[in-house]
């Protein structure tokens, strides 16, 4: 005998009229749930834009080992970096980062009590994606700014 | 532990089609998930065509009509018809809610009915509820007092310790909450879910029960309480207008609050 790894297993069994043991379906949960809906779209984001924030931060490691290494690791991977892929990764790094950091700010409203009712959920939700499309922007355009004087 | 797609024996095959009669002018399909333990066949979904001229306005409505008059073998769970009893509670176009309190109309192109998700299926639209009733018998619904109750009547409470409850008492335990809540769905073995800790709460809050501690310590645990990642999914889809999301945040909140 197995050990049962998830108590709802026991469950998971049924009967037939006759009496037979039969294994019962499980109903349908992502495949016909509204996925899509502001709460749990925002929530699933958070955790993706986390893993990807993660993932840009060891791009950003790789970058300064470079610069620590010497003039030509630092030139080989800068030239990875402006290339367009690397700008176009860098954009959806710079969008990451700023959705993470506005929904994480959500997060601690509502760990501290605030702004559990769906009417706020859902406008802070928006105010979530509106702000990273405009500290994305405003990033890139003060960092182009830089760049180019 | 999270897996994404369907087991074998409950993936969803095409099922019969039940054409309206003819002549009827204003049709609308309801695509219903079907499951006969008898048949020995995956689950299906089959769909009615129904002429809306001849049925009650609600989704429920609907459904007795296809049981009165299609297919009597159509199963699913109903009782009070007024969003009171919490038994129609079901997937429909997408959000769990009460058969009864949905307006047809409300759904845009065909209705689809589900039951709730990521729960075992009896049969049809009837879920398999003892995981989640033992859950709730788990937190002991019901008031504990060390303190004998007044000899001559009931316990007082004042008018602001009773506003406390707002909110809380409502709930009929439909569990269109827990069954909505991505959370539960994954870790339903050990976290209790948000109609049950909504339930939690409404024990922690009342005056009258002296049994908070014991219920926060038994609460204290990474999954039971803390598999809460404020989805919000429980909030959106109560068909009551509850909210156990906030529910769960005060117990979180009393829980800091009480080593400090």
């Amino acid at each position: 005998m197995s050990i049962m790894q998830d108590s709802r297993e026991a469950t998971m069994i049924g009967r037939k009229s006759d009496g037979t043991p039969i294994r019962r379906p499980l109903s349908p949960h992502l495949q016909v749930y509204d996925m899509m809906q502001l709460t749990s779209a925002l929530s699933i984001s958070g955790r993706i834009t986390g893993v990807i924030w993660s993932l840009g931060l060891l791009m950003l490691v790789w970058w300064l080992v470079a610069t620590a290494t010497g003039p030509s690791a630092y030139a080989s991977v800068s030239w990875f970096m402006t290339s367009f892929l690397g700008l176009l990764g860098l954009f959806g790094l710079t969008a990451a980062a700023w959705f993470h950091t506005l929904n994480g700010i959500r997060h601690l409203a509502w760990d501290a009590g605030y702004g559990y009712d769906i009417p706020t959920t859902y406008k802070s939700g928006r105010w979530v994606l509106i702000g990273t499309a405009v500290a994305t922007v405003l990033t890139w355009l003060i960092a182009i700014i830089a760049w180019a004087s | 532990m999270a897996t994404f797609t369907l087991p074998k024996n409950s993936t969803i095959q095409q099922g019969k089609t039940h054409r309206a009669e003819s002549g009827a002018k204003n049709v609308k399909s309801f695509k219903i998930y079907r499951y006969d333990p008898d048949s020995g066949e995956n689950p299906r979904t089959d769909t009615f065509e129904i002429d809306l001229d001849k049925c009650g306005p609600m989704v429920l409505d609907a459904l007795i009509k296809i049981k009165n008059e299609v297919d009597s073998t159509l199963t699913f769970r109903r009782s009070c018809r007024e969003g009171i009893c919490g038994s129609c509670s079901m997937n429909i176009d997408g959000l769990n809610t009460l058969a009864c309190l949905k307006p047809i109309e409300d759904v845009t192109g065909d209705v689809k009915i589900s039951p709730l998700p990521h729960m075992p299926v009896v049969k049809d639209l009837v879920p398999d509820l003892s995981q989640i009733y033992a859950q709730l018998r788990s937190i002991e619904p019901w008031l504990k007092s060390d303190t004998p109750p007044p000899p001559d009547g009931e316990r007082r409470q004042s008018k602001e310790e009773r506003a406390k409850l707002d909110g809380l008492w409502e709930c009929i335990l439909c569990f269109c909450c827990s069954t909505a809540c991505p959370s539960y769905w994954w870790n339903g073995d050990r976290y209790l879910g948000p109609a049950v800790l909504i339930q939690a709460y409404r024990w922690i809050a009342d005056s009258r029960d002296e049994a908070t501690g014991e219920r926060l310590d038994f609460l204290q645990d990474p999954f039971r309480l803390y598999r809460c990642h404020t989805i919000m999914n429980c909030a959106r889809t109560c068909p009551k207008g509850l909210n156990p999301a906030a529910a769960i945040g005060k117990i979180k909140q009393m829980l800091v609050e009480r080593e400090s």
